[in-house]
């Protein structure tokens, strides 16, 4: 609804506070008259026209605000009585929030609160900072595409890849802050992960023939289906190789498969793609030992080609250690932590100290774990690590 | 059109820029053009050697903010949005440094007499 509104402000403040007047108004309306057949549908217009409005107001206002309605005769969906099919607004309203020009933390701040309506204190909440810190951050991300004017459009096709990469990484971060919060109770995590897969579903939707978009949410959906597993009834962190892979869900695993192999066969994979079909292949496997680990290595091999970060080199050293064994996989964990950029990271010291304990080099190890002890906040990890020294 | 103004950062000093960045600096506006933009000024600063900063009524010699890539110029455009300044932006010839995408609040050029 906000998506539409703003189709027609080109402005998120006018569109959020005529949302909020139909709203007003649809207690006043509904409450005498009864709730009408399409509550959706009546909501989107009156706040359409709450919108027209509080513009044509603020015009006879500010004679020098430049037009700012769109149209109504390039609009396929506009005009009649049916608004609910406005599927494209809310695609736009997702390429505004996920702008690059905008900083990486107000992009999924905006995207929570103005695609998905999360209030703002639900948003603070989801990242551990107070309220008026969110509430100062997402102003400044409006003021921002407000005064450089930050397009509401889908972009032109030759920037469509990047700029679908940068709207499906913030998606994806959603998910992994509800999926490994380092803090933060269980509720806001799950509403997280729901709105990410949302999310995730409807640009696969909206835009059915790019393949990433399909990577997305194959690789969400094999999250999703082990995510009750990640974790054991004390909330301790479970490692793959000990998770109970009965309790996966086939159901969404299956949805995955269908999607990542449907995407392959399109076209050279992106990062997005390759990620779900590694998540794919842990899934399907009947065992942590019997997982297909060559194909695995080949996979990571050519995520670092299309996505070259330490964080994927260092996945890749865990592949490798299956296949060529623990002292290759050291090996490159080693390189990796002369590289110094993955300083800090808790899963180096965690990788490396396992690497350690599989050769037999037990001292070793225990001061490895130590060290990611030492780097996660993260209550379940924590005590995962703390089991692992003993 | 909305205006932006494209600030030039580079390191390397303008006497020592290629000639195939020159020609390309003098060949912007018309490119712009081709993309539907418009290059409504343009200014080129000596280096920052010559600046002289004025902070609470003290002089002192060199720029207001010492950066390893020096603002060589500005030049400010119209364009229909930021996706649109940020194309137009980027043709700029740049040989260590890059460009600075601002919207402007205003541009005036005040007439002589």
């Amino acid at each position: 609804m906000l998506a539409a509104t703003v189709r027609v402000t080109r402005d998120l403040d006018t569109a959020e506070e005529a949302v909020q007047d139909a709203y007003v108004q649809a207690l006043e309306t509904w409450t005498r008259d009864g709730v009408p057949a399409r509550p959706g549908a009546w909501l989107t217009t009156v706040a359409r026209r709450l919108a027209l409005n509080l513009l044509r107001r603020r015009r006879t206002l500010e004679a020098k605000l430049p037009l700012l309605v769109e149209p109504e005769a390039d609009d396929p969906h506009g005009g009649g009585p049916d608004m609910e099919a406005i599927p494209d607004d809310r695609l736009r309203l997702v390429f505004t929030c996920c702008h690059p020009a905008l900083a990486l933390e107000a992009q999924v701040a905006l995207t929570l609160r103005l695609v998905c309506g999360v209030a703002t204190p639900d948003v603070a909440h989801a990242f551990l900072v107070s309220e008026p810190t969110m509430a100062a951050r997402i102003t400044r991300a409006k003021k921002k595409i407000a005064a450089a004017r930050i397009p509401y459009a889908v972009p032109v096709p030759e920037d469509l890849p990047v700029r679908l990469d940068a709207a499906l990484t913030v998606i994806h971060l959603l998910y992994t802050t509800g999926h490994t919060a380092r803090a933060g109770d269980r509720l806001v995590r799950d509403e997280l992960t729901a709105r990410a897969l949302d999310l995730a579903r409807m640009l696969r939707a909206l835009l059915p023939g790019e393949r990433e978009a399909a990577g997305l949410l194959a690789l969400l959906l094999v999250h999703e289906a082990r995510r009750g597993t990640r974790t054991d009834a004390h909330g301790r962190m479970v490692r793959l190789a000990d998770q109970d892979r009965g309790a996966w869900d086939g159901a969404l695993i299956a949805e995955a498969d269908a999607l990542i192999v449907g995407a392959l066969r399109a076209g050279p994979p992106g990062r997005f793609l390759l990620q779900a079909a590694i998540a794919a292949l842990h899934a399907q496997a009947p065992s942590y030992e019997a997982t297909d680990w060559p194909q695995i290595l080949a996979l990571y091999g050519e995520l670092l080609r299309v996505w070259p970060s330490p964080v994927v080199a260092l996945n890749r050293a865990v592949a490798l250690s299956m296949v060529d064994g623990p002292a290759a996989g050291l090996e490159a964990v080693e390189a990796l932590e002369r590289d110094g950029r993955l300083s800090g990271y808790r899963y180096l010291p965690a990788a490396k100290a396992d690497l350690l304990r599989r050769l037999g080099r037990d001292a070793e190890a225990a001061e490895a774990y130590r060290e990611a002890l030492a780097l996660t906040e993260n209550a379940a990890e924590q005590a995962f690590l703390t089991e692992r020294l003993r | 059109m909305a205006q932006y103004a494209v600030l030039i950062f580079e390191r390397v000093p303008p006497e020592e820029l290629p000639e195939g960045v020159m020609q390309g600096h003098m060949q912007l506006p018309d490119r712009i053009a081709e993309q539907g933009g418009r290059v409504v000024a343009g200014l080129a600063l000596e280096p920052p050697e010559t600046a002289t900063a004025i902070r609470g009524g003290a002089i002192t010699d060199g720029p207001f903010i010492e950066t390893k890539e020096v603002l060589g110029g500005v030049f400010v455009i119209e364009a229909r949005d930021l996706d649109h300044a940020l194309a137009l932006a980027r043709m700029t010839p740049i040989v260590d440094g890059g460009v600075e995408v601002r919207p402007l609040v205003g541009f005036e050029v005040l007439e002589a007499g």
